[in-house]
């Protein structure tokens, strides 16, 4: 049986805090889970909840207080793994006084590449990630999305098999979002194994094979995105113009909502045929047909609320 | 090995384009212009005027340098967070501390010597009586950069985990403290009892003893230094670096980054 | 306002307020000069702690000193002031800071013994600061001439000054004079010989102006003690001979028995004072510094 690129069994992380160090927060609790090879899986959950504390664990820059993981095979206390990783930090910060590629070759001498080979591959990443006009330039000059998309060359720099990015979408404007989109989509296709994690549901819905849904340190639940939450489609929303005022259609004007010449109507399954041709001999236009179902958001808020309830449960009753 | 070269360069390259640098080695260069100047004044003492004063400048720019970046070279990296990419590569923590001690002491050396090149030249210039001798001039500037080197595994240790502000204090409260490691060590007084004296002694010897690098009146008056206080010397640094270096790394290791 | 004018502006402003501030430091300087007493001030008097602060640049701050030094000691000088007090803390502290600052010992030898205004008047210190030198660099055996020299010149004591000059004479480097030096002063203590010899050693051996200028004016004054001395057996042969009691200097060279009207080596020419006896001619310089010197004869 092969072993999964990510095994994480009973990871758990606690913070002391408070006076003397007494009391202890802790941030990530018993996670076990893992990730296939080749899969694209993304980590969900509102701010701490754990997703970049799991993250940072993995990539050794925090220590466990229990547990362990492991990553193709080895344990991810042992430094060797490092070079089939690739990793980008959460809002990340690079020496400010480097050029792009300045940096890119900086962290290509960790991977032991020769020198051509190098040269070679920073700047086949930096056309990858489209800073080749820019690469000559002090990344203290740069933008947000410029230092995002520096980061995830340097993640992928050294075509490792794992690749692990700590919210690579955030503080981006649209096109830059769709830019990592087809990067990480290209690295599916290369086979490689991809970890990431957002809280731009939408996105994880999009691009994940499977997604762990983390609040307050503890995993709430793993599978496919639409798995998880275990819909059907409840409804079906219709989208028309209709401008004009038919007896027959008022009934069901009624019920929809009305913006201008539009409006949507929602009807059960089973009756849009019906309703449809309604509409369409009345003289509506069809604009749009889309499935009502409960969407990953609504399950997360609810997971986010039962959490916050509990929490609340626990401060009132003393621990 | 080449992990370590490869941060210590970067830290150099990092130095370099620091413009601070240059003004202070700068000002370093025209104190010691201006000591040519100073010498005039006096009577009977003009070479001895650029050595001391050359020599203090050297050594004052330096303790600067070393103390001000020295006590940023981990904290700066764990704030701004520069440091996380980089650990998640194939890089011991180690690897990357001595990479980082490397740097800075590589940017002394090159400052240092740059300064006693200027020192050298003043001296050149006021060529009288040839009662300064060149060689002992150069150990000198040779054992201001030992001590440097030692400063910078100081301010590098605090660095791995306290605040800069603290870190500054401590190294300088230590610096300061092992010139006068003789006096601790030859202190008699009655009022004090025997335990606190021998506690003293042992810390006298315990203290990173800066008072051996100073050998400014040997070479002001022209006496030779002895090869065995070179070599001794010499160890003396690199032994204690070690020590300080491996108590850094041992702390660094096992420290959780935010 | 269009740019060039508010320039102009901006240039008239400062040339005249640094014009200003030129005029105002003249009217405060001429009003500090009037108001100025002694402001000599050494507030740390103490080497040790002195040296304490100064961590490692001890040599830097003695340096310093030294310098301050020169500049008292000149300023003294130069305003015909006659106390000299603080010469002894300063050179205190410079050879403090710096054990091995040999122009130090060697300027308070001097200066620390001369009377005023010339220098301390206080030769026990200077005593106390060469042993001190020695104590520091025990080879160098200038200072043990400079020792010599104090107990010899200005403390009268023979025997003392004679073991210096010996004791140096056994140190590297010394000269013979040394102890030929010792020798004669054991022998004959004060003679105007040994002193001659002594004040051209020091001429010749210093780079040090003031030092210089006082053992030149001594010899000077040796010179002149001589001279006088010769005169008077001269004038006393005469009177031997001719029973006359001498006026002027012109009588013996009428006499033929100088070939001109003798001359110090200001080159003022020497009188009979009003006991008959030659002296140093009162409009000349040296006349001053001798009664300076106090020296009878």
């Amino acid at each position: 049986m092969a072993t999964a690129a990510i095994e994480i069994e009973n990871l758990t992380k606690d913070y002391p805090f408070g006076f003397l160090h007494l009391k202890k927060k802790t941030s990530l609790e018993g996670l076990t889970m893992s990730v296939e090879d080749g899969e694209v899986f993304g980590f969900l959950g509102p701010n701490g909840a754990g997703k970049s504390t799991t993250i940072k664990l993995l990539v050794g820059l925090i220590f466990p207080s229990a547990g362990t993981a492991r990553i193709l095979g080895k344990s991810i206390s042992d430094i060797s793994m490092h070079a089939d990783i690739g990793y980008l930090p959460e809002q990340p910060y690079f020496y400010d006084y480097l050029t792009a590629a300045e940096l890119l070759d900086y962290f290509a001498r960790f991977h032991d590449l020769p020198g051509q080979e190098r040269k070679v591959r920073v700047d086949r990443m930096l056309k990858k990630v489209g800073l080749e006009t820019a690469r000559k330039i002090q990344l203290r000059k740069y933008s947000k999305g410029m230092l995002q998309r520096v980061g995830l060359a340097q993640a992928i720099l050294h075509d490792p098999k794992v690749v692990i990015l700590d919210e690579p979408m955030s503080g981006l404007d649209p096109v830059g979002r769709r830019e990592v989109r087809d990067i990480i989509l290209e690295l599916k296709q290369a086979g490689k194994t991809v970890l990431f994690s957002t809280h731009i549901l939408s996105d994880a819905e999009m691009l994940c094979d499977r997604v762990g849904v983390i609040v307050g340190g503890k995993l709430r639940g793993v599978g496919a995105p639409d798995e998880i939450v275990g819909m059907k489609a409840q409804a079906m929303e219709i989208l028309f113009e209709y401008e004009g005022a038919a007896a027959g259609l008022q009934c069901l004007l009624s019920k929809a909502t009305q913006t201008g010449k539009r409006y949507h109507l929602q009807v059960a399954e089973g009756d849009l045929y019906a309703t449809l041709q309604q509409l369409g001999s009345a003289g509506a236009k069809i604009l749009s047909v889309t499935q009502v179902k409960a969407t990953l958001e609504e399950y997360f808020m609810h997971l986010v609320e039962a959490d916050r309830a509990q929490a609340q449960a626990i401060e009132v009753s003393g621990k | 090995m080449s992990r370590v070269g490869a941060v210590a360069l970067n830290t150099f390259r990092e130095a370099v384009r620091d413009r601070v640098l240059y003004n202070l080695v700068f000002f370093a260069l025209v104190m010691i212009a201006a000591s040519i100047l100073v010498g005039q004044v006096s009577i009977g003492i003009e070479e001895m005027v650029i050595v001391t004063l050359g020599l203090s400048a050297i050594s004052v720019i330096g303790l600067l340098i070393a103390v001000f970046i020295g006590v940023g070279l981990v904290s700066k990296e764990m704030d701004k967070r520069t440091l996380y990419a980089l650990l998640a590569k194939p890089v011991r923590r180690w690897e990357f501390l001595l990479g980082k001690f490397g740097g800075l002491v590589l940017t002394l050396t090159v400052n240092t010597l740059a300064m006693a090149a200027g020192l050298f030249l003043a001296l050149k210039l006021v060529k009288s009586s040839a009662e300064i001798l060149e060689g002992s001039v150069f150990v000198a500037v040779y054992f201001i950069l030992l001590k440097l080197a030692l400063v910078v595994a100081l301010a590098l240790l605090f660095s791995c985990f306290t605040t800069p502000l603290l870190s500054i204090l401590y190294t300088a409260g230590l610096y300061i403290a092992g010139l006068f490691v003789m006096e601790m060590r030859n202190y008699q007084s009655e009022t004090m009892s025997p335990a606190l004296q021998s506690i003293l002694r042992w810390l006298s010897y315990l203290l990173p003893n800066f008072e051996n690098f100073d050998v400014m009146a040997a070479a002001a008056h022209g006496r030779a230094i002895p090869g065995a206080l070179i070599a001794q010397n010499t160890a003396y640094a690199a032994v204690y670096c070690a020590v300080l270096l491996a108590a850094a790394a041992a702390i660094f290791t096992k420290r959780n980054l935010k | 306002m269009s740019a060039g004018r508010s320039t102009a502006l901006l240039c008239a402003v400062l040339l005249l307020g640094f014009l200003g501030v030129w005029k105002l430091q003249h009217a405060i300087d001429a009003q500090l000069a009037a108001t100025h007493q002694e402001q000599d001030d050494l507030v740390l008097r103490s080497g040790p702690m002195l040296k304490a602060m100064s961590l490692e640049y001890a040599p830097l701050a003695a340096d310093l000193y030294w310098t301050r030094v020169v500049q008292y000691y000149g300023n003294k000088q130069a305003t015909r002031q006659t106390n000299i007090e603080l010469l002894w803390p300063l050179l205190d502290v410079t050879t403090t800071l710096d054990p091995n600052l040999l122009v130090a010992y060697r300027f308070g030898a001097v200066f620390l013994s001369e009377r005023p205004p010339l220098g301390a008047g206080e030769p026990e210190r200077a005593i106390e600061l060469l042993r001190r030198g020695i104590r520091a660099n025990p080879e160098y055996w200038r200072f043990y001439e400079d020792l010599g020299f104090v107990y010899y010149f200005h403390l009268k004591d023979y025997s003392k000054a004679a073991d210096a000059f010996l004791e140096g004479s056994k140190r590297p480097g010394a000269m013979i004079w040394m102890k030929v030096v010792a020798a004669r002063i054991s022998e004959k203590g004060e003679t105007l010989e040994t002193s001659a010899i002594l004040w051209s050693e020091i001429y010749n051996s210093t780079n040090d102006p003031s030092i210089k200028k006082n053992a030149k004016t001594h010899l000077q004054l040796l010179r002149a003690r001589a001279d006088c001395a010769q005169l008077n057996s001269i004038a006393a042969e005469y009177e031997e001979r001719t029973g006359r009691h001498l006026r002027t200097m012109r009588e013996l060279v009428n006499a033929g028995l100088l070939p001109a009207p003798p001359v110090d080596p200001e080159g003022y020419a020497y009188t009979f004072d009003s006991e008959g006896k030659a002296q140093i001619n009162p409009a000349s310089p040296l006349f001053k510094e001798q009664s300076i010197q106090q020296k009878t004869f």
